[in-house]
């Protein structure tokens, strides 16, 4: 066993000069462009509604988030998302336009095994442990500012 | 058997090649080499699992039509794909109603089912065996990795997998393409983990499989004209070459990846490091390098086809993936004499 782990850890380094590594800063670069447009996108939105409909700036966040999921849904049904994806990386995954992506995607994937136990079980799929953490993780912050006020 | 290498006396022969694929090969180098081509990857289906079985069928009827022969002059039928329980293998087998062994071997399913049909051959258990072998971008997509629309990014070591289907005719009748050897790989797993670089987890497995057929038949790597493997794509091949290079063989310019054959990827970046799949190996080898070798513009070439028998479960369970690799020697003989 000791003998096989030397030879893996040798191989490892030994194909070192090989590998090709994800090119990180053009990577950054790119998700930062890419995804801060979406984000002002998402603000020229925000403030169309505003501005030609009957919304303050408590209510305008549903509508605004509504609009952003149904163009990401679109572009992912088209075909187009997961190619902006593949170029913009965390720019286009992190905004709410990544997570309808991880939704929709899914949908169409299973659609062959039916409405029910196709899309319906399986839209989650990727984007169920986001819903699961986020809740979990909001309600232990929720915890942490309700002591924080309550002693201060 | 000599260690790993089975050598077919009674004589092995390829008497029909047939294959198919998608647009994306079509237009690919070797495009002009497969049988038939679909325009997109349902091939005129209503989902991507029964445009497998399509890709299946066609390869195969494609194969049978050219020597004029139906599916009840076939004595056994051996079959393989990527997908879970084989369906595409098992669901076209239905159709067929053929003595049938269905194999999964992942991606060294090419070779594993033209080395099982030899071994029928030459033992004269079966005079036509049928071998074919496909895989489906989407499903294996679908399998592996993400759904095909999700705007997950790939880091430059992915492969692409081949949508295609090939299938061969072996017999006992002489033709022009004879099937001499066949080695048998072993699983080799040198602790690689990651799904994204097939390549580097594959190369010590088609290394190994390379150096005990050298072995086992003394002969050089300058033996063959050509000596290629499944889909080590651009990372796996120079580090299969440097594997095989310590143990003091050198395959110089002889050597090339049936992944970097079927695409190219310097002209279509959506390949990535180049392409994977059962039907990689078998594609490019029933469709290009076959025709070569019946031609005689190749005397001799040894094919090894890898294979990487991960499941996504084992990977989420922290598994390394086990490889393995199947070689099979093909040989040009004149018809006559």
């Amino acid at each position: 066993m000791k003998k096989e782990t030397e030879s893996r850890e040798k191989y490892k380094q030994k194909i070192q000069s090989f590998q090709v590594k994800r090119p990180v800063i053009q990577n950054c670069f790119r998700a930062f462009w890419v995804g801060g447009t979406i984000c002002l996108i998402g603000q020229g939105i925000e403030n169309f509604y505003m501005k030609f409909f009957d919304f303050t700036k408590d209510t305008v966040a549903g509508p605004t988030v509504a609009t952003l999921v149904l163009i990401s849904v679109l572009l992912t049904g088209f075909g187009v998302y997961d190619k902006i994806a593949q170029y913009a990386g965390a720019g286009s995954a992190v905004p709410v336009t990544g997570f309808a992506n991880s939704m929709a995607s899914a949908a169409i994937e299973h659609r062959s095994e039916g409405l029910v136990l196709g899309i319906g079980m399986n839209m989650f799929q990727l984007a169920g442990s986001v819903i699961v953490f986020g809740v979990a993780s909001a309600y232990v912050l929720g915890l942490i500012r309700y002591a924080f006020s309550y002693f201060m | 058997m000599n260690q790993q290498t089975l050598s077919f006396k009674h004589g092995v022969y390829v008497a029909s090649r047939g294959t198919a694929a998608s647009m994306k090969e079509g237009q690919g180098p070797i495009g002009s080499d497969i049988d038939q081509i679909f325009d997109d990857l349902y091939c005129g289906e209503k989902n991507w699992d029964q445009a497998e079985r399509t890709l299946m069928r066609t390869a195969v009827l494609q194969c049978l039509q050219k020597k004029k022969y139906t599916y009840s002059d076939v004595d056994l039928l051996l079959a393989g794909d990527l997908n879970n329980q084989i369906v595409a293998s098992n669901y076209f087998a239905r159709e067929m109603g053929l003595p049938y062994f269905g194999l999964f071997t992942a991606c060294s399913a090419s070779m594993a089912t033209v080395t099982l049909a030899s071994v029928f051959v030459d033992g004269g258990f079966a005079r036509r065996v049928v071998a074919a072998t496909s895989s489906h971008n989407g499903v294996a997509e679908r399998q592996f990795r993400n759904p095909t629309e999700y705007g997950a990014q790939k880091p430059p070591s992915a492969t692409f997998t081949v949508t295609g289907a090939g299938a061969l005719l072996l017999t006992n009748e002489r033709t022009k393409i004879r099937i001499t050897h066949a080695t048998i790989g072993k699983i080799v797993d040198m602790g690689m983990t990651d799904p994204n670089d097939m390549g580097s987890a594959m190369a010590p497995a088609a290394a190994d499989t390379m150096i005990q057929h050298f072995k086992d038949l003394s002969v050089a790597p300058s033996n063959y004209d050509l000596i290629v493997t499944g889909d080590l794509s651009g990372i796996g091949m120079p580090i299969c070459k440097k594997l095989l290079q310590e143990q003091g063989y050198d395959l110089g310019d002889r050597y090339d990846d049936c992944g970097l054959i079927i695409y190219d990827p310097k002209q279509d970046t959506e390949v990535f490091a180049g392409g994977s799949g059962c039907a990689c190996s078998a594609v490019t080898t029933y469709a290009h390098l076959l025709k070569k070798v019946e031609m005689g513009q190749l005397k001799k070439i040894f094919v090894v086809a890898t294979g990487a028998l991960m499941s996504p479960l084992m990977t989420q369970q922290k598994e390394t993936i086990p490889c393995i690799a199947h070689g099979v020697v093909f040989e040009h003989v004149e018809e006559s004499g």
